[in-house]
């Protein structure tokens, strides 16, 4: 893995070879870092694919972020690997809700499935994409289950009908509502008192 | 079913343990063999018998509960021993093991893939997951316990079961089958 440095000069080229589209170069988690607006995603993939220093060839992930109440909305995240150097590159995009994002497809075969996956779960459309359609959840499925609005539940249920000896949809019914706890684990130093615990630590 | 001449051998109806009453009973079945060169059974004993020593499973391994259900093939618990071989197809298995978490995308070729097989079918629902959703009760995308899509025969529970456990709810479902045999299901 390339160390701080490397990445660190790392950045300050990419910026410098783009300075109207690359912001905020950092390194962290072992990977650089830089942010991207939507029109110039392209140019900055291209760039970090085809320069000598960069020889980004491998994208290893599109996933995206939902930040609700920050504008914009989303981040959509590239996560690029070097075979030939060894080091990664992040590159986030922010966007907002309804926002068109240049699909990837033409710079990396791989971004098909994983720009699906990110407009499944997210909401977050692709621009030229070849078959921008649902990858992971059911078919007919409605609504974005990674957005933070999405209830953890869903909206419905399913279960075999035998008089139409199917499987049929049914508005979700729960038996028991679900329950968050959220009691401390008891060997990383609870916060709270023990009912009797007060009494042992006095003395 | 009627007997045929004075002596009909009368085997016990359960499943001995090897030890002395095995040998005799074994020794009884011998002996008629090598005196009238056939043996005298009850047809529903016999069909019972054929039942619960070739249970074909089908290999429905859904999420981590198929490692614990490949374990359980494999040469340490070795279901071969009980006349159980994986099958790949729906038409050639008897007892579908549901081992994993049954997702609501699941669910329709799930039930279709029982559907296809022939009767007398059996179900074991292996695992919290295919027992009531277990860890994904509450999930948008996961079908609050198999019993939803399709009627089961044997619930084991665990998260995941270890092979010991599944291969104890093997037991008890052919146990089921030896109690409630009949040759229509």
């Amino acid at each position: 893995m390339a160390d701080v440095q490397t990445l660190r000069e790392l950045g300050d080229r990419i910026v410098a070879a783009l300075p109207d589209q690359v912001e905020e170069p950092a390194v962290g988690h072992g990977a650089l870092t830089i942010s991207t607006r939507p029109d110039g995603i392209l140019r900055v993939l291209k760039y970090l694919r085809d320069d000598k220093e960069c020889a980004l060839e491998q994208l290893t992930d599109i996933c995206g972020v939902d930040h609700p109440g920050r504008e914009p909305r989303f981040d959509v995240v590239y996560h690029l690997l070097s075979v030939s150097r060894n080091q990664r590159v992040r590159v986030k995009v922010g966007v907002g809700e309804g926002d068109l994002v240049p699909s990837a497809t033409g710079l990396y075969s791989a971004a098909g499935w994983f720009e699906r996956e990110t407009w499944d779960l997210f909401g977050i459309y692709f621009s030229d994409h070849p078959d921008l359609r649902r990858i992971l959840t059911d078919y007919g499925f409605e609504g974005h289950p990674l957005r933070k609005d999405f209830p953890l539940t869903g909206f419905v249920e399913l279960r075999y009908d035998d008089e139409q000896k199917r499987v049929v949809y049914e508005p979700v019914k729960l038996v028991q509502e679900f329950r968050r706890f959220d009691f401390l684990s008891p060997w990383e130093g609870t916060q709270y008192v023990l009912p009797g615990d007060e009494k042992a630590t006095k003395s | 079913m009627g007997v045929s001449g004075d002596r009909t051998v009368e085997l016990p109806g359960r499943v001995l343990p090897p030890g002395p009453d095995q040998d005799a009973t074994l020794k009884l079945v011998n002996d008629e063999m090598a005196d009238r060169g056939f043996v005298v059974a009850k047809l529903d004993k016999l069909i019972n018998w054929a039942r619960t020593g070739s249970l074909w499973p089908l290999t429905f391994g859904l999420a981590c509960c198929g490692v614990e259900f490949m374990h359980m093939i494999a040469a340490r618990y070795d279901i071969d021993r009980l006349g159980m071989v994986p099958r790949a197809s729906p038409r050639q298995s008897d007892v579908i093991i549901v081992a994993g978490t049954l997702c609501n995308k699941m669910a329709p070729p799930f039930r279709r893939v029982y559907d296809q097989m022939p009767e007398p079918r059996y179900v074991i629902s292996m695992g919290s997951c295919a027992n009531g959703g277990g860890y994904y009760h509450y999930s948008y995308s996961v079908v609050r316990g198999c019993d939803r899509v399709v009627p089961v025969d044997v619930y084991v529970p665990g998260c995941p079961p270890t092979a010991e456990a599944l291969l104890y709810g093997i037991m008890q479902l052919q146990k089921k089958i030896r109690r409630v045999g009949t040759i229509e299901r």
